[in-house]
């Protein structure tokens, strides 16, 4: 009994969190646009009995995800989420890796410390954080100026709203998530096995790739999973710092949700989103159930 | 014996492999390695035995390279090791944590080091396929090293770092979770491939009997220090201090002064018993405190009293530990003194001579003890 309370509970917030909030979405898609509050038909009325219900199921029909395929800007923008999320989830690999590399092998009193300032960005808000992005690569922003003040440039930088200040803006946010998955898989690393590896002929350079890579693997993995799901739905980086040409499925999203006010079909999008999101997310926890029974 | 004995460290033209040269190592205040000069020959089986934190690893870290001297020099083949980076050397090491790594199964694990010297490919497999046999692992080769034992960990560390023949092997604790058996025939596995191959062993154990059957010679440290290194035999039977008798085998010591008596000294121990005697070359003035140690296996039981012993004792049976081939006695004194003494058991434990409470006579010859100041 006292086991079921504790699984039922889990499985509680999954079911009112996730799995309602995603039948309510699937059903409006399922919908048409109206000029009404809410802005779809047919709406479920339940005091209808029997009959008013097989008669709201009859209103629902797939109308909204053909839709998706007549226009050639959904795909597009699937796919360019799909490529910028892959694009960015590298570029913070990049950026993340050696900064757990040098958190792991930093002195044990510092680490907290280091550990501090990685986190310390998420006391601010996010809005705002994204938002100073603007002053600083903006035509007149602290880093043209910089540029320009130390000569290496002489005309400023166009950044802003390009897709390179999209990429900026991504790894700027995500790096904590990047970096916190690698220290801990870095951190748990036993020095003796670089020492092992020197003994037998490695050089530090072969030991860090025939070693400490493979162990940190997962790490990794996990990583890349928590940078590049979100990633691939953001929509407040796009529209902050990208430009007309940042196509991102979020921000299409965005615009037939509040602009077009056609929730049916931004909930169609929603809904293949989040289709295709499934798939790195299970990809992902079967990583981590494979580490998990590797330690355990 | 027409053999030559092997006993480079008595040949003073004999070139060592390895020389420390005054060397100690600090971390921090603490002192890890004292101050010390010593050589290991080339093709010796040289055992560093000592209690736990007494600075063995520390020593073999510094010959593999991941420490160096805080003073002083290592010399390899007359060479300064100190700035040659680990894998530059001819020296492999077992991990006394096994330091395996996780990733990579048991036959790659043991193909490691091989890999990266870029030996080809059917040599590598040959080499491996050998270690495993030797190890006895060939069933586990395709596991990880979380899904074997203990033992078995051990003995893939162990096939790691024979697998490159090094010139100078370091095993740190090469065969303490192995079962009593398992780990003899490792031992003359060992001293097989050291003939054979002859590279040069350091090896450390906290097995006695282990260091005094494959070690050409022992170190018995403590505190950083190397107190005595000798051969098996002499480290037993003549120990340089009480710190060594004590640590190796079973022992009684007892204290006492020493009278000059014809070839060697007589020791008074307690008031009113006659004096023990013992023949020692070390010189001692007379009245100079000292300690004598005696092995339990040179002390003879009897219940009557012994015909011309030069030593001989009346005392109570106190204890009796049983160990199978043999049974050790502890037998008090008047004085209160307890002197051990072991006899074979030739003979059913029912029909043992002696038992609890009885008095017997012990009885030694002069060269049984040694002599040590203190
Ligand atoms: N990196 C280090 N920093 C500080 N002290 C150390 C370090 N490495 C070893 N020591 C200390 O040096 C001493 C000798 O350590 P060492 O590992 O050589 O002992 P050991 O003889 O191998 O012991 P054991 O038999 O338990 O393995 C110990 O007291 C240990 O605490
Ligand atoms: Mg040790």
């Amino acid at each position: 009994m006292q086991r079921f309370a504790l699984i039922a509970l889990p499985y509680f917030w999954l079911l009112a969190l996730f799995l309602v909030p995603f039948l309510i979405v699937l059903k409006i898609s399922l919908s048409d646009v109206a000029l009404a509050i809410p802005p779809y038909t047919p709406t479920l009325d339940l005091s209808g009995g029997w009959g008013a219900f097989k008669e709201f199921l009859s209103g629902l029909d797939f109308e909204n995800f053909e839709f998706l395929t007549t226009d050639d800007l959904y795909w597009k923008a699937y796919l360019s989420s799909v490529q910028i999320a892959t694009i960015a989830t590298i570029l913070t690999l990049i950026a993340a890796y050696p900064i757990a590399y040098g958190m792991a092998n930093a002195p044990d009193h510092w680490r907290p410390t280091l550990m501090m300032l990685v986190i310390l960005p998420f006391w601010t808000s996010f809005l705002i954080r994204v938002y100073s992005w603007v002053g600083i690569l903006s035509n007149e922003g602290y880093l043209n100026q910089f540029l320009l003040g130390i000569g290496i440039i002489s005309e400023p930088l166009t950044i802003l709203n390009t897709n390179t200040a999209v990429y900026i803006g991504i790894v700027y946010t995500y790096l904590p998530f990047m970096i916190l998955p690698i220290y801990s898989a870095l951190e748990r690393l036993d020095g003796s096995l670089l020492e092992a590896a020197e003994d037998l002929g490695c050089s530090r350079a072969s030991a860090f790739w025939l070693v400490t890579i493979p162990l940190s693997k997962n790490g990794i993995i996990a990583g890349c999973f928590l940078v590049f799901i979100p990633t691939i739905g953001e929509f407040v980086i796009p529209s902050l710092l990208g430009g007309s040409q940042t196509l991102m499925i979020g921000k299409v999203l965005w615009e037939e949700f509040f602009n077009n006010r056609d929730w049916p079909v931004a909930s169609a999008v929603a809904v293949i989103l989040l289709l295709i999101l499934i798939i790195p997310i299970v990809l992902f926890q079967r990583n981590e159930q494979k580490q998990r029974e590797a330690e355990g | 014996m027409s053999q030559t004995v092997f006993a480079p460290w008595n040949d003073p033209q004999a070139k060592p492999l390895i020389q420390f040269k005054n060397v100690t190592k600090r971390f921090g205040d603490f002192v890890a390695i004292d101050n010390q000069s010593f050589d290991i020959y080339a093709r010796e089986f040289f055992a560093l035995l000592g209690p736990s934190g007494c600075g063995k690893t520390t020593m073999m870290r510094m010959l593999a390279g991941f420490e160096t001297p805080t003073e002083g020099t290592i010399l390899l083949a007359g060479q300064d090791i100190a700035p040659i980076p680990p894998n530059k050397r001819a020296v492999n090491m077992m991990f006394q944590s096994y330091a395996l790594f996780p990733h990579l199964s048991v036959w790659e694990n043991i193909a490691f080091g091989l890999k990266r010297d870029k030996v080809a490919k059917d040599k590598i497999a040959e080499r491996v396929e050998q270690m495993l046999k030797l190890t006895r692992l060939e069933k586990f080769a395709k596991r990880k090293p979380h899904q074997i034992s203990g033992g078995q960990r051990q003995r893939v560390a162990l096939a790691r770092s024979l697998a490159k023949a090094p010139k100078l092997l370091l095993l740190d604790e090469p065969l303490g979770a192995l079962d009593a058996k398992l780990r003899q025939e490792t031992q003359f596995e060992l001293m097989d491939i050291q003939e054979t191959t002859g590279t040069t062993f350091v090896i450390v154990t906290h097995d006695q009997e282990e260091a005094m059957t494959v070690a050409s010679r022992v170190a018995v440290m403590d505190h950083g220090r190397i107190i005595q290194a000798d051969t098996p035999a002499n480290i037993y039977e003549m120990p340089n201090s009480v710190y060594v008798a004590d640590f190796i085998g079973e022992v009684t010591i007892i204290e006492g002064r020493v009278t000059k008596s014809g070839n060697g000294y007589d020791v008074a121990f307690a008031e009113g018993a006659p004096p023990l005697h013992a023949e020692s070359d070390k010189v001692f003035q007379n009245g100079q405190s000292c300690h004598l140690a005696i092995r339990p296996e040179k002390v003879t039981v009897s219940a009557e009293p012994p015909q011309d012993a030069a030593n001989a004792v009346q005392g109570r049976i106190l204890d009796i530990a049983y160990l199978g081939n043999l049974s050790t006695y502890h037998v008090e004194l008047p004085s209160g003194q307890i002197i051990k003494a072991q006899t074979a058991n030739t003979r059913r434990l029912s029909r043992r001579s002696f038992t609890w409470e009885d008095t017997v006579w012990l009885s030694w010859t002069a060269t049984a003890g040694v002599l040590l100041e203190g």
